[in-house]
């Protein structure tokens, strides 16, 4: 017991040191380490996709695996509602 | 259980098609301005919360049976896998129809312009059935949290 708690006491303190630590390691906002997909994105989205909201056209087009798995969150949080409350639902 | 008085119904039913107005407007809207399918869906689905919460879980109950809206949100979810199929010749998620000339075919002018309807290829229809599938599927949460209220009220 005490060791468990001495093993959390230890992890917290060592977040907390990174945490506190890391703002000197940081690089400064707005100076991204590499802007090759930025400029590409900001270049060409309204050419390949036809939208004017590039943010859109990553969502749904550049990274539409992410919307697919997005949009599997939600159906899978409704079926586990829906399962749960399923006594309820059904009269 | 008592009803909430005539005004909230009356300002409700007042309010509630104004709501989905503009959250099909987000959803339609979603390639050209901020929004899309998930936001535009939450509102209309807040307008749903918004009947539940004036008119009773008993009478929205009486019109909007939760097993049709979750064969809409499966519909949602079909349309837009079999969307991301659509494109398949090149690859999964390919957006074949941008660009082509036909529906949401046209290509808009680089740099910022007061935007084109017609644009976009999939991502509009991709938004209308993310935001479909989202209108359905958080208006049968919302559904099965009044029942469960409903139910376990009746048992006290």
């Amino acid at each position: 017991m005490r060791k468990a708690v001495a093993t959390i006491f230890f992890i917290a303190f060592l977040l907390a040191f990174f945490i506190s630590v890391s703002p000197w390691f940081m690089r400064p906002f707005g100076e991204p380490a590499d802007t090759r997909m930025d400029d590409y994105i900001i270049k060409n989205a309204q050419n390949e996709t036809g939208a004017n909201n590039a943010v859109t056209s990553v969502v749904f087009d550049y990274r539409g695996f992410d919307t697919l798995g997005e949009a599997t969150v939600l159906f899978t949080a409704v079926a586990g509602v829906v399962l749960v409350l399923r006594r309820y639902v059904h009269e | 259980m008592n009803r909430p008085s005539k005004i909230v119904r009356t300002i409700a039913s007042i309010t509630f098609p104004f709501i989905v107005v503009f959250g099909l407007y987000v959803v339609m809207h979603g390639h050209l301005t901020p929004g899309g399918g998930f936001q535009g869906g939450a509102v209309v689905a807040s307008g749903f919360a918004l009947l539940v919460v004036a008119f009773g879980t008993r009478e929205v109950v009486r019109k909007i049976k939760e097993k049709h809206l979750s064969i809409l949100e499966s519909l949602g979810a079909l349309a837009f896998i079999s969307l991301a199929f659509a494109g398949i010749t090149v690859t999964f998620f390919y957006n074949s129809l941008a660009g082509s000339g036909g529906l949401f075919g046209e290509i808009p002018k680089y740099g910022s312009n007061p935007g084109n309807m017609n644009t976009g290829g999939f991502l509009p229809l991709m938004n209308l059935s993310v935001g479909l599938k989202v209108i359905a599927g958080l208006s049968a949460v919302v559904l099965a949290l009044a029942l469960i209220s409903l139910k376990g009220g009746e048992k006290k």
